[in-house]
This record gives structure tokens, C-alpha cells and sequence, in this order.
């Protein structure tokens, strides 16, 4: 029920902000589904371009495509989703490296796999302690020490608590590399790889990537603005990672929903390394009551 | 002796000693300019890979982000403090003996200021967005703090070295005859109807005075907040309050030894034996022992603290620079670069010219890679562990064409100040500064 009712608003949200980006694709496929009546290969049908031009295409050249969500322009993309405060809890009891939110990350992303935005480290406190795996993604920290380092405001904080870059203004100082303590950022350091590169440009899904300037995880906004999760939440088999919104106090994993402040407070939950005082925006689970034992090679891996 | 080479006529002996290699070419300094531009157009070639490309061409990737560029940009910033010594705290102090080191202290100044500001547009990723800074300006960010105050060293220094060269440019245009038109044209326009008249001469010592206070802050500040680039962050090595004046006295140390070596050179090639004496290499020995001995001072401040409580990743920094894969070069640039020559410029015999040349050098070098140090080896320990990369993430070894760059970069240093040297005098010639007595005869005119 919870997730339900933080559900409708979003998707109010979404059909809102279908203006823009989204409705120029949406006028071209209606044009396109208007004048695929007519079976002439003469005629010849009247489009709009992303980039607002009118042209006009033989019908038999259309054919029909996927359809591209696209995130808000550079300048919307600042705002921030209004009424949210998205957060995320990794349960760290769950995870046994199946890595495949990193493979749905790199994939919809389009990031190859020798530098993705989510890694999972192996992690050992000490010598006693058992060794334990960790996703890390960006922790949109509400005190980010990259926004403050930025000369230009390329990388900003948005109201919904999510920190994001605008490919478009980056000069790739590379300062945020630097001042981030999570080693969270990646950079464009050759020219993007192949796919993806037709889309327009938008920060809440950083594609097309930008050659020269720093890309990370961004908690996937334009999925948030159709009202659904991050591409890792559900990619994951064992339902580590749950996010939702701090003011509804829920999160969810895709197969539970639960309050945030329960959840934290049941199952002692953390932020890493509070003491830098980034104030990060994702939560850990200690890795107590383990689902899994903490293998290096399980079979799953292998596969993979 | 004649007072003329060829038709040109001087009128002192002074003028003659100081203004020859103006007007007469030598074959060695077309070789010399001809070997700078040959390494600049390397240079390029590496550096047009580099914007075809994209910084892929270096060695640099997602955990060593910045490499020889910033730490090369450091070292820059560094030499470029030396101009605020001469200029201004020997200066204040009323010492004579500095006086005919000031202009080329000054020349480095200017040159190493300006190629602090390529080396630094070299490793943005976007250059061609380099005006983002001035059009989207974030006044929060260190990066904009240093914008600020490297330009305004840039204006000062510019105009410390033109206002102490301005009676020599008239000298220039008075005297030079035998010069090529665009030369005379030259001299003329920057020497801005100066005519040496009491009023002109009341004028240029006060706004001489006026420089030699401003730039002292600025100079401070310029490398201090260079420093901050760094201290403002979590990262290991650079997260320390010690940063700034363990900056600025590597600097003065760092300036003092290239002094030196541009002493020694302009010396023997330009035959100056008279006007640099062998009494300018006593002092500056003395002078670049007390600069080390201040930087000495916070090197320790800056490596016992945290050798001493080996805490997380500072504890791994510490260990990777004292016994790890950085120690022969850390205990190059401590040793050879610091204890060594403070050890060997306390005695005299190692003050003279080619000695304290050799030790100079080896002061500049360690100079050069204690800022690596400073760069590069923190951000391979970042708080979480290195892994999922590609394997070439962790290591950090420049690439051919990071290396072309930045000996590009070194030669239009030396193309910047050899030029400046050709076009004016490089000890001014108005002053008079007693000759050394062992090498030329006292003249009276």
C-alpha cells in the first residue's frame, strides 16, 4: 500500500513533465502511425526532429523504433523531481557478488566493463573480521565535496538530494575526482564507446557520455521520473539494494516495501565513513545473519 | 679598449659589457633558440594527439587523475615565487648585492607564471571550454580562487619587471643604432617618452616601492592557494593544515636554486663575469641554505605527525613513500634534494659558481619530483580499495607524449626568458653597481 501511494504522484509527475523531450517523440510516432494508412511509397510524411526541425520523409524509409526515455534538458535536470528526497540502504547480509547490477548499470549506461559507475568491493574491516562484499555507487552526499570544488557548477545538487553533472559545462579539471572520498567518479578519458550516441543529451541519464568530462552513478532520474526504480534495484537476484524516498519513509527492493527508519533502526543501519561528514544519502546493513557465505568464486560469478 | 662593436658606439664601458649580446647574434644562440623550438613542435605533435584523442593519450585514469601536468603546474607556480624574493624581500631589506639579480629573477617570474597558465589548460579535458571558468564562475571553488590570484601575480610581475626596465629601454633607444627597424620601433613605443627627467625618475621609485610591498601578499598567496587545490580535500598527504607554508618555503628554495643556475649560464655566455661575481654565488649559497633550512623545517612538520600515528590510508601513503615503490625517488628528493645540499653549501668551497651550479641543479630536480610526489602517489590510496578496474588503473608511469608536453612546457620556459634576455639588458645598465676589482679595472668615463 505504501509503495502504491508513493507510486501516484510520481506517475501524475510523469505525464506532466511529458512535455518537452518526451512529446516530440510522441507527435512523431503519431504522426508516423497517421500516414502509415496510406500505402503509396510516393507519399511522403511530415516530421519533427529532436533538434525541431520539419522534414519530410519518404514512407517507406519510416521505421518504427524503440522508444528513447529521455531525461530533462540540462537546465530542468537542475531542479530536481519536487516533493522528494530519494535515499538508498544496501543490505550488505544479501549481497554475494552476483554483480548483476552492474551488468544492468554498464548496459543502460552504456559503460564498458573496465570502468563502471557501481563496484563491488571485496571488504575486510580487519584481521579477525570476516571479509564481507560491498556495492558502492555515488552517495549523493547532502555535503558533497565535489559540488563545493566545481569552478564552473557543472556538478550541482539537486532538491531531490540527488547530485548530478552537466556533461554540456564540464572543462574536466577533474577537481571532484580529487575531492571525492569514495573515489566515485569515473571520467571520459577517450571518446565514448559505440551505441547510445544518437540520444539527445540529457545529466539524468548521461548519455550520450561526453569526451573529456566526469560521468557517475546518478541514481538513473528519468527512470524516477516515470515513476520507477533505479536499472540496479530490480537487476538485483537477492534484493540488496532498496531506495525510495525519505519523506515517505519508504523504500523498497522490488519485492518488499518497508519503512526506512524501521529498516535502519531494526537492522543498525550506517553510512560509511560518517566521521568526513558528507552526510551521504545511502545507508549500509552490517553484513550480520548472511543469506550467503562469502565466497570469491561462487558459480554465479563464474558464469558471469 | 674600444667602446664599439662595428658601427655601434656605447658610451661606458658598462653599457658596452651589458648591451653586446643585444646587437650581435651569436651561432650558438640560433642553435640554442632552433633546439627550443624543435622540442616545442614535439611538443605539439603530443599535444595534438592529445586533443584528438582525449586524455586517453596519457597515463592518467580514474584514480590517478591528475599526474605530471599538475604536479609540473605546481613546480611552475613554485619557480615563479623567486620573483617576489628578489623584487621585493631583498629588496625592502635594502640589500645591495641582490640588485643586478633582480631583473632575471623577475624575467623567471613572468615566464614561469605563463607557463603555469598552458600547463594547467594542457590537462583540462575541455579545453575549449576554458572560458566556462570566467562565463559560469563559481567564486566557492579553490580553482577559481587560484584563477584569481595567478592572474593578478601575472599583472604585478608584468609590471615589476617593465618598471625596472623602462630607463634601460631608453637607454635602448638612445644608444642602439645598429639594430634591425622593428627592434628601434620597439624600443621606442615601450620605452613611452622616457627621458630620465627628475620627476619621471621620483615617479618610477615610488611606484617601484609601492609593487615591491603588493606583490609580497600576493606572492604568499598565490602559492598557498595552490596549496589549498590539495589541503581542501580528504585525500592522504593533502589533507593537511601544514600545506600552505610547506608550499611556499619549498618554493623560495626551489626559486633560490634557479636563480643560480640562470646566474651561472647568463654568466659565461654573455661574458658577465664582472657584473656577477663569484661574491653573488657566496651569498646566494648562504641565501639557498637558510631557504632550505625553513623548508627542512616544515618537511618534518609535514611527514612526523602522520609517520608517527600511521593512521588508515595516511599510514599506507607514509609507508609507500618511506619503504614502498616511491622510496627511491622520495629519499632521492629528500637526500639529494634537501639534506645534501644544506650539508654542502655550509662550506665555502662548494659556494663557488660550477659547485654551487651542480648542487643547484640537483636542488631543482628533487624540486621537480617532490611535487610528483606531492601529486601523484596520494591519489593511488584513496579510503576504499582500488578493485573492478582495469588492471593499468593502478599504476601511474607517463606516457611519450605526457613527457613531450612537458619538456615542451620546460622549453618555452627557457624560449620565454632567453628571449626577454636577448631583447633587454639583463643587469640594468643605469645603475651603478661596483665592478669586481679582480677581473676588470674600475673606469672612469
Amino acid at each position: 500500500m505504501d509503495n502504491k501511494e508513493s507510486n501516484t504522484p510520481s506517475r501524475r509527475k510523469f505525464l506532466k513533465n511529458i512535455s518537452s523531450g518526451s512529446a516530440l517523440a510522441v507527435s512523431g510516432l503519431a504522426l508516423y502511425s497517421l500516414s502509415s494508412c496510406k500505402e503509396s511509397s510516393e507519399e511522403k510524411t511530415t516530421l519533427l526532429t529532436t533538434d525541431g526541425k520539419l522534414v519530410q520523409v519518404p514512407n517507406s524509409e519510416i521505421e518504427a523504433m524503440e522508444h528513447l526515455h529521455k531525461g530533462a534538458t540540462p537546465e530542468e535536470a537542475r531542479k530536481g523531481i519536487p516533493g522528494k528526497k530519494f535515499v538508498m540502504v544496501v543490505d550488505l547480509a544479501k549481497c554475494k557478488n552476483a554483480k548483476k547490477c552492474i551488468e544492468s548499470c554498464d548496459t543502460h549506461h552504456n559503460l564498458t566493463p573496465d570502468r563502471p559507475y557501481i563496484k563491488v568491493l571485496e571488504m575486510k574491516d580487519n584481521d579477525k573480521s570476516a571479509p564481507y562484499w560491498m556495492p558502492k555507487k555515488c552517495f549523493q552526499c547532502d555535503n558533497p565535496p565535489c559540488v563545493k570544488v566545481c569552478p564552473v557548477g557543472a556538478t550541482y545538487k539537486r532538491s531531490d538530494g540527488i547530485v548530478l553533472i552537466d556533461n554540456e559545462r564540464c572543462i574536466g579539471c577533474r577537481f571532484c575526482m580529487a575531492a571525492c572520498p569514495y573515489s566515485a567518479r569515473i571520467f571520459n578519458w577517450g571518446a565514448p564507446p559505440e551505441g547510445k550516441l544518437d540520444v539527445p543529451y540529457s545529466p539524468e541519464t548521461s548519455l550520450p557520455s561526453k569526451i573529456g568530462t566526469v560521468a557517475k552513478c546518478d541514481f538513473c532520474p528519468e527512470m524516477l521520473r516515470q515513476g520507477k526504480l533505479p536499472h540496479c534495484v530490480p537487476a538485483c537476484p537477492n534484493g540488496v539494494i532498496y531506495f525510495g524516498d525519505e519523506i515517505d519513509d519508504t523504500v523498497t527492493n522490488g519485492e518488499e516495501t518497508v519503512r526506512l527508519s524501521t529498516l535502519l533502526k531494526d537492522k543498525a543501519g550506517y553510512r560509511y565513513m560518517e566521521e568526513l561528514g558528507t552526510k551521504p544519502r545511502v545507508y549500509y546493513l552490517p553484513p550480520v545473519n548472511r543469506l550467503f557465505p562469502f565466497e570469491k568464486e561462487s558459480q554465479e560469478n563464474v558464469e558471469s | 679598449m674600444s667602446k664599439s662593436i662595428g658601427n655601434q658606439k656605447f658610451e661606458t664601458r658598462r653599457e658596452k659589457d651589458l648591451l653586446t649580446h643585444m646587437v650581435s647574434t651569436s651561432l650558438k644562440y640560433k642553435l640554442w633558440i632552433a633546439f627550443l623550438l624543435l622540442v616545442i613542435i614535439i611538443g605539439m605533435y603530443g599535444y595534438y594527439r592529445q586533443i584528438r584523442y582525449g586524455l586517453v593519450v596519457t597515463a592518467m585514469r580514474d584514480y590517478t587523475s591528475w599526474g605530471i601536468y599538475i604536479s609540473n603546474f605546481v613546480f611552475f607556480v613554485a619557480i615563479s615565487l623567486v620573483g617576489s624574493l628578489f623584487s621585493s624581500i631583498l629588496k625592502l631589506n635594502k640589500n645591495e648585492w641582490s640588485k643586478p639579480l633582480t631583473r632575471v629573477s623577475e624575467i623567471i617570474a613572468v615566464a614561469a607564471i605563463i607557463c603555469a597558465a598552458v600547463i594547467i589548460i594542457v590537462d583540462m579535458g575541455r579545453p575549449d571550454r576554458f572560458f566556462y571558468v570566467l562565463k559560469y564562475l563559481r567564486i566557492q571553488s579553490p580553482i577559481i580562487w587560484d584563477v584569481i590570484i595567478i592572474s593578478t601575480y601575472l599583472v604585478i610581475s608584468l609590471l615589476l619587471l617593465y618598471i625596472s626596465i623602462l630607463p634601460d629601454i631608453a637607454i635602448c633607444r638612445d644608444r642602439l643604432t645598429e639594430i634591425p627597424k622593428w627592434k628601434k620601433w620597439l624600443y621606442k613605443i615601450t620605452a613611452i617618452n622616457w627621458t630620465n627627467q627628475p620627476k619621471q625618475v621620483a615617479m618610477l621609485k615610488k611606484a617601484s616601492t609601492i609593487l615591491a610591498i603588493a606583490v609580497l601578499p600576493v606572492a604568499f598567496a598565490i602559492h598557498t592557494v595552490t596549496s589549498w587545490l590539495f589541503a581542501t580535500t580528504w585525500r592522504p598527504g593533502w589533507d593537511s593544515t601544514n600545506l600552505g607554508p610547506y608550499f611556499v618555503s619549498g618554493a623560495f628554495m626551489a626559486g633560490a636554486a634557479v636563480i643560480i643556475i640562470a646566474m651561472y649560464i647568463i654568466r659565461n655566455q654573455l661574458n658577465l663575469k664582472a657584473y656577477i661575481t663569484e661574491s653573488h654565488f657566496d651569498k646566494m649559497g648562504k641565501l639557498l641554505v637558510l631557504l632550505s633550512l625553513v623548508y627542512l623545517y616544515f618537511n618534518i612538520n609535514e611527514y612526523l605527525g602522520p609517520a608517527f600515528k600511521m593512521v588508515g590510508v595516511e599510514g599506507e601513503h607514509i609507508t609507500e613513500l618511506f619503504v614502498g615503490n616511491y622510496a627511491p625517488m622520495y629519499w632521492f628528493v629528500q637526500l639529494g634534494g634537501l639534506i645534501f645540499p644544506i650539508i654542502l653549501l655550509m662550506f665555502t668551497a662548494f659556494r663557488k659558481p660550477l659547485p654551487i651550479f651542480v648542487i643547484s641543479v640537483f636542488v631543482i630536480l628533487g624540486a621537480w619530483f617532490k611535487r610528483f610526489l606531492i601529486v601523484i602517489p596520494s591519489l593511488q590510496h584513496p579510503y576504499l580499495p582500488i578493485q573492478g578496474v582495469d588492471e593499468s588503473y593502478l599504476h601511474y608511469n607517463p606516457t611519450w607524449e605526457e613527457w613531450t608536453i612537458t619538456f615542451a612546457s620546460f622549453a618555452w620556459l627557457l624560449l620565454i626568458i632567453t628571449v626577454l634576455i636577448k631583447l633587454f639588458p639583463v643587469i640594468p645598465v643605469q645603475k651603478k653597481e661596483p665592478l669586481s676589482k679582480t677581473t676588470v679595472e674600475p673606469k672612469k668615463k
